[in-house]
């Protein structure tokens, strides 16, 4: 479907080689840093499990325990498995439970020989849990072979939120079974701030329900029996965002959770979280995705809720450009960027929907293997039902236009209450009727040469370009300060989670990076 | 006339539409079921116009029917607005003429809310529907502390800031958490400043009871559709005094 616009290629290479240059700075950030919680999922992948009878997690209380003893900048690992060696504790979750009593003091070995070994057995450690995710990555692929894929593109993604993961399971089977791909489990509005991830199934959430590795493993099950009895793989996604972002990561991979909420800034905008802390734990976890196969979704709809989705158009686009450099830095394919964008405009605004199809097609055509993320109105959701399942029906038709790859169902009852069984059930037929009645309505689409539509993603490419040329001379890390993207300001010496990042000591060492980038 | 009926397409004939699930399987016998609801409600007749089979067990209905309840107008209680609406220009006149300083403002989500779009639209310049937000206003110091604020850190924030009003937005009402959030917050605010001291405490969001205010501790409530300028001229009548 490329070619409608009649995009000038030099100006789209222009914009690659922009979000390139603004973002190596970050990058490079990003590789000379670490994180508590990166360090965490270290030890995730090298098998510590479980949590004190406070619901602390033994990942948590063995960081803390080396941090208290050595710091952080040599990496947990070789202070840790050198721990092992010198106490003869053979279960990494023991040595936690240990340490957590103060029974043992952790260093940095003074040896090369001993640095070596701890090293080895670290990376063998690391290594069992990386081909665990390996397995699950495979287990994936064997499913989609066996089931199937969805029929039709947009995948429709739905979303379960009732707090309670015993109620989410037989409410995700359900949406599957009325029609929906891909379930995603939102979780409890407190978590991202939360510095540790909770353990077990859980009950209790606000507003959505807690992400836990048990949570996870109970809902995967739950949709492989609805995959074989649809005959049709339903894919399941969770928030890979907040401070356990690293973690979460790992968890998903071992859990085979098929896509997750990954986006590079915002955790920085919106929940006010350290820039550095964002940038670090991001790389990591994207490095985690691209080893597990998961598809990220990246977060720009959240830009247009803040800022007005015309004259802020071009953020959308600069923050794909910067998530998409980002995660091919971090090794995902093209096929797992499920980049974000929402139709926010004002339906008031003259020419809206002329507006939307433009911008849709813009990111449509820019990046035109990955599988686009297309989210519904919020902001101008009002309470009036009737009129917000009209929007909604256009929202999928612009999505059936334009070849989004996954559609996010917009509910009528959006900013009144968590969807309820009858609202899910109306906006899935919305969805059925436009995309039986017009899903390949996108091979007769084409906008007219020079006319509205055209110029319009013209001018936005054009905006972007100029503010990628701003940020480039500025820095991101500057841009980010001063507002740039979704006018709220975050300088990178302030937010929450900043002291938990340390600068790598010339001897840190990470068996999981080190694999992840061989 | 305080005395109406809901109107249909004829003046008196009440009739109203409702739509609703209930958890049986799509038969006859489901269709009287939501038919004895609605009489229950006082529909009468109901006219059953549709129903659909959801999943397993359940049946979304549309009724449509007369009611014969009456509503008088005059015995609705509803907080008026009870202070002069002012522009921009005539708020930032009135707090430098009375005030001779600027007017501190501090707002915040508290709890683990994490919805910034009231508070926002009611503080960034942006605004909300054509208005601007109070960041906007010359003589307004706005301090917007976001998302997910602790009623500590908000307590602490508005003394440093010495507030003279304290915003707070809560969207999230699961378990009744917005008004847990508020009530806790109120106490704060009077445990920690005597009475003369404490800044003007205003919550918003869309699922308050604006009648609700002293029972929550708080001033005001401003529920949904407030604007930025309604609430700039609720802190000029209640702090600075009226306009003239």
């Amino acid at each position: 479907m490329a070619g409608k616009l009649d995009l000038d290629p030099r100006v789209v290479r222009e914009a690659r080689a922009l979000a390139a240059r603004a973002g190596q700075p970050v990058v490079d950030l990003a590789r000379s840093h670490t994180t508590v919680s990166v360090e965490r999922a270290v030890l995730r992948l090298a098998g510590v499990r479980g949590a004190d009878q406070d619901g602390i997690p033994w990942v948590n209380r063995l960081v803390d325990a080396v941090r208290a003893d050595v710091g952080l900048e040599h990496g947990v690992a070789v202070p840790v498995f050198h721990a092992m060696r010198a106490t003869g504790v053979d279960d990494v979750t023991v040595l936690a439970q240990k340490a957590a009593a103060g029974a043992v003091r952790f260093g940095v070995p003074l040896k090369k020989a001993d640095v070596t070994a701890a090293r080895r057995m670290a990376r063998k450690a690391t290594g069992d849990g990386l081909r665990t995710i390996d397995r699950r990555r495979a287990e994936r692929e064997r499913m989609i072979k066996r089931y199937g894929d969805p029929a039709q593109r947009p995948w429709i993604y739905l979303i379960v939120a009732t707090g309670d993961i015993l109620e989410d399971i037989p409410q995700a089977q359900a949406a599957a079974r009325a029609g929906a791909d891909v379930i995603a489990v939102i979780r409890s509005t407190g978590q991202s701030l939360l510095d540790y991830v909770p353990e077990g199934a859980t009950r209790e959430g606000f507003a959505g329900t807690y992400a836990t590795q048990e949570n996870f493993r109970l809902m995967r099950a739950a949709l492989d029996e609805t995959s074989k009895e649809l005959g049709r793989y339903v894919r399941l996604t969770n928030y890979a965002s907040g401070l356990c972002m690293p973690e979460i990561a790992a968890l998903a991979g071992l859990e085979r959770l098929d896509m997750m909420l990954n986006d590079s800034m915002y955790g920085i905008l919106f929940r006010d979280i350290n820039p550095i802390r964002t940038f670090v734990d991001q790389r990591f976890s994207r490095q985690v995705h691209a080893r597990a196969g998961i598809i990220i979704n990246t977060g720009e709809d959240n830009y247009l809720t803040t800022a007005d989705a015309v004259e802020a158009a071009h953020t959308v686009t600069v923050s794909q450009l910067l998530n998409e450099f980002f995660a091919h830095e971090a090794g995902l394919a093209d096929w797992q960027l499920g980049l974000g964008h929402a139709f926010e405009i004002n339906p008031e605004l003259p020419e809206s929907f002329r507006l939307e199809l433009a911008h849709a097609l813009l990111a449509r055509e820019l990046f035109p293997d990955a599988p686009l993320k297309w989210m519904p109105p919020t902001k101008h959701m009002t309470g009036d039902v009737f009129r917000g399942n009209l929007l909604d029906g256009f929202f999928n038709l612009v999505g059936a236009l334009t070849g989004q790859g996954i559609l996010l169902v917009g509910m009528m009852t959006e900013a009144v209450v968590t969807p309820w069984l009858s609202d899910r059930d109306i906006a899935l037929q919305n969805v059925r009727y436009v995309l039986t009645g017009a899903g390949n309505l996108h091979e007769d689409f084409v906008p007219a040469p020079g006319g509205f539509i055209q110029r319009r993603a013209h001018a936005v490419l054009a905006e972007a370009v100029d503010l990628l040329k701003r940020i480039e001379g500025d820095t991101l890390l500057n841009a980010i300060a001063d507002g740039t993207f979704g006018i709220m300001k975050r300088p990178a010496d302030r937010g929450k989670g900043l002291d938990g990042v340390a600068k790598h000591a010339e001897d840190y060492y990470n068996p999981v990076t080190e694999a992840l980038e061989s | 006339m305080s005395i109406v009926r809901p109107y249909g397409d004829t003046t008196g004939d009440g009739m109203v539409q409702l739509s609703f699930t209930l958890p049986v399987p799509h038969d006859k016998r489901a269709e009287g079921a939501a038919i004895q609801l609605a009489n229950k409600m006082g529909m009468d007749p109901a006219l059953l116009v549709h129903a659909k089979p959801m999943g397993d067990g359940f049946t979304f209905f549309v009724v449509y029917g007369r009611v014969s309840h009456l509503v008088d107008t005059g015995q609705v209680q509803v907080v008026e607005r009870d202070f002069p609406l002012l522009s921009a220009k005539e708020v930032n006149a009135v707090i430098k003429r009375r005030l001779r300083r600027r007017l501190n403002v501090v707002g915040a989500c508290i709890g683990t809310d994490a919805h910034t779009v009231g508070i926002d639209a009611i503080l960034n310049v942006k605004g909300i529907a054509g208005e601007k937000g109070l960041e906007y206003y010359r003589e307004l110091s706005v301090t917007n502390m976001g998302a997910q604020v602790s009623v500590p850190d908000l307590v602490e924030t508005a003394r440093r800031e010495k507030a003279d009003a304290v915003l707070v937005s809560q969207v999230v009402t699961q378990r009744d958490a917005h008004l847990q959030n508020t009530r806790a917050m109120s106490a704060a605010f009077r445990e920690a400043l005597p009475a003369g001291k404490r800044p003007l405490l205003i919550v918003g969001g869309p699922r308050f009871d604006e009648l609700m205010a002293a029972e929550l501790g708080v001033d005001r409530i401003f529920g949904r559709g407030t604007t930025p300028r309604e609430v700039a001229s609720y802190l000029v009548h209640a702090l600075v005094g009226g306009s003239k």
